[in-house]
């Protein structure tokens, strides 16, 4: 079942989320990329409605680069989740809702900090040190609880997400097969390989 | 030959100019001066009052607004203040205009809109005069002093065309010509607000025609930021400029001021 969960650490953000594309019951294909590069410093992971996900993905992509090319400077992170979440806020109030859950990773250059992002289709929003959407939330929640410390660095960051994935896989009963993890920080954004 | 192109904001002359915009600058090197200084701890800004008169009940000024007269110099955000230049009911209108776009940008991105960004928000909307039919340009050229993340202090300055563009210290309204030149010869780069305050208030003695300078006559603010690295506009109330101008040695003698209390 679609899982995504991330953490931030010692000035980046972590990003992980599973690669299968599901179709009734049936998984049609395992390398799906479902986290977006928003700017040079800003991941958005997505999961949600089929078809509803791509679409607005695509969507918030276009404006935030439109944003970027306007102005010769992209969006802070905090301003692009505030923004992105009234879209989803004015999606769920319109004729045909976009039903698309978010986490919004990105390293602000302007201070220096990582920042987190929680949201939901209902457009709740909510900075955190750790979030996850998804079946896999029920077990990840509490082991990010124990093992995040938000001055780790990278490499105890990427263990504590080993972590997560390795429960996901050894608990779910539809448990995704791989995840795709994407870094976050002061240079920009990078996947990195487990 | 001028005359038929007068009337006509959207037509160039035959030598390729638009008149109502030039005749619209023309109205703005008329009117009183303002001043602007880039700091490296903040931005300094002064404005000459021309209009006074003895029976003006300025008494709004004292309590009301933001400190100033609310004549010059207006707060247009929490990060930008503006010092406008020219006919002051289209600056009236132009300050209220920026407002609102400060504000629609507070709502959609819960951020204080970056500097350069307004200043192209109010220079789209005087540039749409200069080419759409049948309206008179805005007559008024403003500086805005501003601060955000990005860039941190800035310092802006607009025209009735709709160009703008960013500068360490400049002037518009009267006597801005002189004015920039004394400005020239004295910035220094990473000027501090104190010494840049005091540059102000000296070019400002020079260029105004009154050989005192009062409260009256003088609209004063600065833009700093506070502990918690905010940006912080402060307009100047009367009192506190009459202060400011005792402090620099500029101030009216004791014997020149009337009506005393």
């Amino acid at each position: 079942m679609e899982t995504a969960f991330a953490l931030t650490g010692k000035g980046y953000v972590l990003l992980a989320a599973d690669t299968t594309a599901v179709h009734s019951i049936i998984k049609v294909k395992t390398d799906v990329d479902k986290i977006k590069e928003l700017s040079p410093c800003l991941l958005m992971a997505y999961s949600g409605e089929p078809g509803d996900t791509v679409q607005f993905a695509e969507y918030i992509e276009r404006n935030i680069r439109l944003y970027h090319i306007r102005n010769n400077f992209p969006l802070r992170p905090p301003s692009a989740a505030s923004w992105i979440r009234r879209s989803l806020a004015d999606s769920l109030r319109s004729r045909k809702p976009y039903s698309v859950n978010l986490l919004l990773g990105g390293y602000d250059t302007s201070t220096y900090m990582p920042h987190l992002y929680w949201m939901d289709y209902f457009g709740t929003l909510a900075e955190v040190p750790f979030a996850a959407h998804g079946y896999g939330s029920y077990f990840t929640l509490s082991l990010l609880d124990k093992y995040h410390d938000p001055e780790a660095t990278v490499e105890e960051g990427i263990a504590t997400l080993k972590r997560c994935i390795d429960e996901v896989s050894k608990r779910l009963v539809v448990s995704p097969a791989r995840f795709k993890v994407k870094i976050v920080d002061k240079d920009g954004v990078r996947e990195i390989e487990l | 030959m001028a005359r038929r192109y007068d009337s006509r904001t959207t037509i160039f002359s035959p030598e390729g100019r638009l008149y109502q915009i030039e005749y619209a600058m023309e109205a703005i090197s008329h009117a009183g001066t303002v001043l602007g200084v880039l700091a490296k701890d903040g931005i300094v800004l002064a404005a000459e009052k021309k209009v006074t008169g003895k029976l003006l009940d300025l008494s709004g000024a004292k309590e009301g607004g933001y400190g100033g007269s609310g004549e010059k110099i207006f707060l247009l955000n929490s990060n930008v203040i503006t010092g406008v230049a020219g006919i002051t009911a289209d600056a009236n209108s132009l300050v209220n205009y920026s407002r609102e776009a400060a504000q629609r940008h507070l709502y959609m991105y819960n951020e204080d809109i970056p500097v350069e960004m307004l200043a192209q928000r109010l220079c789209d909307l005087k540039q749409g005069y200069t080419q759409y039919g049948g309206l008179r340009p805005f007559g008024v050229s403003l500086l805005y002093a501003g601060h955000d993340v990005h860039f941190n202090f800035q310092l802006y300055h607009s025209d009735p065309s709709g160009n703008y563009s960013g500068w360490k210290a400049t002037s518009i309204g009267a006597n801005s010509g002189t004015a920039q030149s004394l400005l020239k010869q004295e910035y220094k780069e990473d000027i501090t607000l104190e010494d840049a305050i005091s540059l102000v208030l000296r070019v400002m003695s020079k260029t105004m025609d009154s050989t005192t300078l009062g409260s009256e006559k003088l609209e004063f603010a600065t833009l700093t930021l506070d502990a918690e690295k905010r940006p912080k506009a402060k307009i100047y109330r009367p009192t506190e400029i009459d202060s400011l101008l005792r402090k620099h040695d500029l101030a009216k003698k004791e014997e020149d001021t009337e009506m005393k209390s």
